[in-house]
């Protein structure tokens, strides 16, 4: 053990240690010294480096939170929460941080792993990479970099929102500090961990859709008239599992809930974002139009092809329609057809 | 602890949006000139409404990375940022003299210095000259070349346009370019007859936009005549009605510009003098290199 560590305990022991099941108090030259397994009262700086010594996972789980932690509270509690330090006693997450202990957020696998007396050291992948071996992994060590890394998905179209599900896969921050590591999810994922704490402490701010809406100036000013069921709709499009990895934590307002299955993220949404209320824009002037019947003639199969259309568009499955698949109504081939029998002279007119 | 925050507009649709304002952040975090620096967007994440709560620092700089006080200055930043109190007449400005206010966030336990935007400080002068300087290569351009400097125009206000007539202004007093114009996209005098406002034979055009999107590569290219369709691209320079047009694009993404947010922040109580000489230092070399 370090003669740094030796001297950070025997310093801090003058005031009292009690951390994480290990206790280490001194008076003078007297320490006693005790661990959920083990209490021992020895005299001397020889004898107390000799017990500390023997309990060195826990001297080491010490020395790391208060000499490597990051002291912020939401990045202490981050940092907690990853390694299940309030649910793992020392023993037992000493072991296991040795093969590394691993933690989603969003589509991010995050692993931490102790690497020495005292030490973490962190890993950032997507999750759909965790089983990869490291070495067809890109490997990055900047956390700047990820701001540009998370830009694009894995098809190079650009992600308007960071927290939606199409991060892009292929990449490795394997070996960092606890502060690069903060930094790292700060740029794949803004604001999540300072969110995500305030929810721990029972003070998420949540900002409903009414006040949202009733803020909003400019172009956006009118995204108040969207009525209560289309801002259900809007909801379901947009703030799903499949679509969005916080969680809405958000509804009409205060009382009202919307009737719309809350995600399971990691991280709370609190407020609707600019991505929601530019999409509720363009829907609020949509449905300011009026309803119109319109007789078209179609048969079963053609129905249930533009149904299965609207599914693949709905849920992003055109890439993987293959070309000669003709009993996939959503083909290009038999759109093609659809079209051109269908549409080819523009669809009938409606009537109120 | 000390923060800058950059809050610059971003796009839902256009990925190079936010590139200038993280190309400035970076240089300022090269000089340490803050314990924190971190660009937060109006349309892309951190938001304007989460960002505060992202720092450790007690005391934050603003600094709006627009070039007009208008709309976003006065209204969507205040209010998304919850600043307490904030009323445009606090800064008792004319359209450009903007300068900061100190305020408190309503969600956070901080101070926030928040200043008026780069478009409008008169560091900004000198980042229009060197974008000029950048696009012909020339450290000493100005004999015998015209500088327009185009704006948006009046769309939504009257500042955007007093912006550009203002750094044209500064520039004409200086009297190192033959002829000075200020044009506008949507406005007379129109982009579109460039070459009509200017008797010199070369003429640099820079638009006074932050980021390179749609009107810097679309439409202005197009109006001025440089290209029938952007996406084929065009020369620097391009001549167009027997003049050399030198099309500089957004000023915006001229290195020097990180200068002009630290001159802001350091208007506004941040000692930051040392690295915003290291700042111009580095962004000069940068543009000399680059140079052809
Ligand atoms: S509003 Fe919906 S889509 Fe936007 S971040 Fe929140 S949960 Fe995701």
């Amino acid at each position: 053990m370090d003669d740094d560590v030796l001297d950070s305990l025997w310093l801090a022991a003058d005031h009292g240690v009690s951390f994480d099941g290990l206790h280490v108090d001194r008076t003078d030259e007297t320490v006693h010294f005790e661990t959920p397994a083990d209490d021992a009262t020895v005299t001397g700086r020889a004898a107390f480096e000799e017990v500390a010594t023997e309990h060195a996972a826990y001297v080491s789980n010490w020395f790391f939170w208060h000499e490597r932690a990051p002291t912020r509270d939401d990045h202490w509690a981050f940092c907690r929460w990853l390694e299940g330090a309030s649910e793992t006693p020392v023993s037992d997450r000493h072991a296991a941080l040795d093969g590394g202990v691993t933690r989603s957020w969003g589509q991010l696998e995050l692993t931490v792993s102790s690497t020495g007396f005292g030490e973490r050291r962190y890993a950032l992948r997507h999750e759909a990479d965790a089983d990869e071996p490291l070495a067809p992994l890109t490997r990055y060590d900047d956390p700047l970099a990820a701001r540009q890394l998370v830009k694009h998905d894995g098809d190079g179209r650009y992600r308007p929102l960071k927290t939606a599900t199409n991060l892009p896969t292929g990449w490795v921050f394997d070996d960092l500090l606890p502060e690069a590591m903060l930094e790292t999810v700060e740029y794949v994922y803004p604001a999540t961990i300072a969110n995500w704490y305030r929810e721990r402490k029972g003070d998420l701010d949540v900002t409903h859709w009414r006040e949202t809406a009733a803020r909003q100036t400019g172009i956006y000013g009118l995204v108040s008239d969207l009525d209560d069921e289309a801002v259900g709709w809007l909801a379901e499009a947009c703030c799903v599992d499949s679509q969005c990895c916080k969680r809405r934590e958000w509804d009409l307002d205060d009382e009202c809930d919307l009737d719309v299955p809350r995600s399971e993220g990691a991280f709370p949404c609190r407020e609707p974002c600019s991505l929601v209320v530019a999409a509720a824009r363009t829907v609020t002037k949509l449905e300011r139009e009026a309803t119109e019947t319109y007789e078209l003639e179609l048969t079963p199969s053609e129905k249930a092809q533009l149904e299965t259309l609207v599914d693949a568009v709905a849920e992003d499955r055109l890439d993987e329609i293959r070309e000669a698949d003709f009993d996939d109504g959503a083909n290009r081939y038999r759109v093609r057809y659809l079209r051109t029998k269908l549409f080819d002279d523009g669809l009938p007119d409606g009537h109120s | 602890m000390q923060a800058l925050v950059i809050a610059a507009h971003g796009s839902h649709l256009n990925a190079a949006s936010s590139t200038p304002a993280f190309a400035h952040a970076d240089t300022i975090r090269e000089v340490g000139a803050f314990d924190e620096v971190r660009e937060c967007f109006w349309k892309e994440e951190p938001s304007f409404r989460e960002v505060l709560r992202t720092l450790e620092s007690e005391e934050v700089f603003v600094v709006p990375l627009f070039v007009s006080e208008g709309y976003f200055t006065e209204q969507v930043i205040p209010r998304e940022l919850r600043l307490s109190g904030f009323d445009p007449e606090k800064w008792d400005s004319d359209g450009t003299s903007a300068d900061h206010v100190t305020l408190t966030a309503s969600d956070v336990e901080k101070t926030v210095h928040y200043c008026g935007p780069i478009g409008t400080h008169d560091a900004m002068t000198d980042v229009v000259v060197q974008r000029a300087e950048s696009v012909t290569g020339d450290p000493t351009v100005g004999d015998g070349f015209g500088l327009a400097v185009v704006g948006h125009g009046t769309e939504r206000n009257e500042n955007s346009a007093k912006a550009v007539h203002y750094h044209a202004d500064r520039i004409a007093d200086r009297g190192r370019f033959d002829e000075v114009r200020a044009l506008f996209m949507d406005e007379s005098p129109e982009v579109d007859d460039v070459t009509d406002h200017f008797d010199s034979d070369d003429v640099v055009v820079v638009p006074l936009f932050i980021a390179d999107g749609y009107h810097t590569e679309e439409d202005i290219p197009e109006d001025v005549g440089l290209t029938d369709d952007y996406r084929t691209g065009y020369d620097v320079p391009t001549t167009v009605d027997d003049t050399r047009i030198w099309y500089s694009g957004a000023v915006g993404t001229e290195d020097l510009l990180a200068d002009v947010v630290l001159e802001r922040a350091s208007d506004a109580g941040a000692s930051v003098q040392a690295e915003i000489e290291q700042v111009r230092e580095r962004t000069r070399t940068v543009a000399l290199a680059t140079g052809d």
